[in-house]
């Protein structure tokens, strides 16, 4: 055990979940109406609607099973309700999240209608959220845990100090063999020599430079403009960033000085590498990104705001911290660490990088992060081009 | 003193506002992290918190420095002490 340990749930695989959630997950966009009626049967269950899952094809279709199945693995779900509008691609589903050795069960609408379908599901999942309560935290190290990070309404202030916050806990981290992840592929626009620079060896320096610039061929197809407003946005610029390149900067402050990433990641692809700091490709839009950094296996989320960013995420925990003193202020509802002292020099980026530790390894033993205790559970799929 | 604004690297020609409510014509003291230098400078303009003020003059095409890199372009000429923003520097990628 190193210095730091925490309270979580040890799963069938081995891996440590902090939340003990039981899931009811549909398929498809047809099949949320079943699901949303099981969890609201069934109480202490967790129905994720979502808009996909129909004539997907190809890379699309396969991150599509990957995130649902990934969704369900996560060591934070104790176990599993699948609900699909037929049992072939359900049944997919079921099997893959089967591998863990948690209780999984799949249901198929066609044939047997929505009133069926739900009646039974909702006897699966009474007996699952029953077994699952019996459920008892046990004693865990820094290496059993998995964080990720992204950023958000991003301001200078995120550059400033709120990302290297993250970034110091990161450098502190790494040598106590937790497994972190960073994304956010277009955010890193101006930035991603640097970026690549940090890559452990130069095989995946590589990797990461070829995954950016089959992003920036996605923008260069598509961009009607130089991206401001979207990338940064909006917000962004009202916080006082001007360019990709500047809000690139401080989103790379995440990472902190010292940890070097050791594999690039598929979006929603589980790290394998062991512990170590891992890159994504995702999206820069935060709904999607933590979504798929949940579905790859990631119980706890760390997340600097400039502006004011209120997301949370169903599956893992969003702890927010931000440095902007005006946003501490009128938000604090959303902000579980205020690290504005950075900015007045009332605190070091040190002491700001072990308060996060302790508010982190809090919200791990239990406590509910202020996006949970608000109800945010943006679950946001990515899709990566039109269904067929 | 209080601290009006900070400074990424030495090399870097913005700062960034860190306090609320800083008026054009105020004396203003900024504090460089990389070197931990404190500079002083006048604001020509009210420049919000988070936004950028310039340390030094420069002229459209110019490069704009902060965290000691490149992040974007000089677009119309901006003095020491104005407001560095979406009006007068823009993106080189895109």
């Amino acid at each position: 055990m190193g210095p730091y340990q925490f309270f979580g749930y040890r799963r069938e695989n081995g891996r440590v979940g902090i939340r003990n959630h039981v899931v009811i997950l549909p398929l498809d966009d047809l099949s949320n109406a079943a699901v949303e009626a099981v969890a609201n049967n069934i109480k202490g269950t967790l129905a994720l609607p979502h808009a996909y899952g129909r004539l997907q094809f190809g890379e699309d279709l396969e991150l599509h099973f990957r995130t649902l199945i990934g969704t369900g693995s996560n060591p934070n779900v104790a176990a599993c309700v699948v609900i699909g509008i037929e049992p072939g691609w359900t049944g997919r589903i079921v099997d893959g999240i089967a591998k863990t050795g948690k209780p999984v069960a799949g249901f198929a609408i066609e044939g047997n209608g929505d009133i069926t379908t739900i009646a039974n599901a909702s006897r699966k999942a009474r007996e699952f959220v029953q077994w699952a309560s019996e459920k008892q935290r046990e004693e865990c190290s820094i290496e059993d845990l998995f964080v990720s990070t992204k950023c958000g309404e991003s301001d200078t202030t995120s550059g400033l100090a709120s990302c290297p916050t993250v970034g110091n806990l990161i450098d502190k981290l790494d040598p106590l063999r937790a497994t972190t992840c960073f994304g956010e592929t277009s955010e890193l626009t101006g930035a991603e020599l640097v970026c690549a620079s940090r890559a452990a060896t130069k095989d995946v320096s590589e990797r990461f430079m070829r995954v950016f610039h089959a992003y920036q061929e996605v923008i260069e197809r598509h961009k009607t403009s130089d991206l401001s407003e979207s990338q940064p946005t909006k917000g962004n610029i009202i916080g006082g960033l001007t360019t990709i390149e500047e809000k690139a900067f401080g989103n790379l402050q995440k990472i902190g000085k010292k940890a070097k990433f050791i594999d690039v990641l598929k979006p929603a692809e589980a790290p394998a590498k062991g512990p170590g700091l891992y890159y994504m490709d995702t999206s820069s839009a935060a709904a999607e990104c933590v979504t798929l950094q949940a579905a790859a296996g990631f119980v706890v989320h760390l997340f600097p705001t400039g502006q004011g960013n209120v997301i949370g995420n169903p599956i893992e925990p969003v702890i927010k911290l931000t440095a902007n003193p005006k946003t501490a202020r009128t938000m604090s509802e959303h902000i579980d660490l205020d690290v504005s002292g950075i900015l007045r020099r009332e605190m070091t980026l040190d002491q700001a990088g072990d308060q996060l530790i302790e508010i982190m390894l809090r919200t791990c033993n239990g406590r509910l992060t202020c996006a949970e205790a608000l109800g945010h559970r943006e679950f946001v799929m990515t899709k990566l081009y039109q269904s067929a | 003193m209080a601290t009006h604004f900070i400074v990424h690297d030495k090399a870097d020609t913005v700062g960034v506002m860190v306090v609320e409510n800083a008026q054009a014509g105020q004396e203003l003291t900024g504090w460089i992290m990389e070197t931990d230098e404190t500079i002083t400078l006048k604001a020509l303009d009210a420049v919000p918190l988070g936004h950028k003020i310039a340390l030094n003059d420069s002229k459209p095409g110019d490069t704009v420095l902060k965290y000691g890199h490149d992040v974007g372009r000089t677009v119309a000429a901006i003095g020491k002490g104005n407001h560095v923003h979406v009006h007068n520097m823009k993106t080189k990628r895109w």
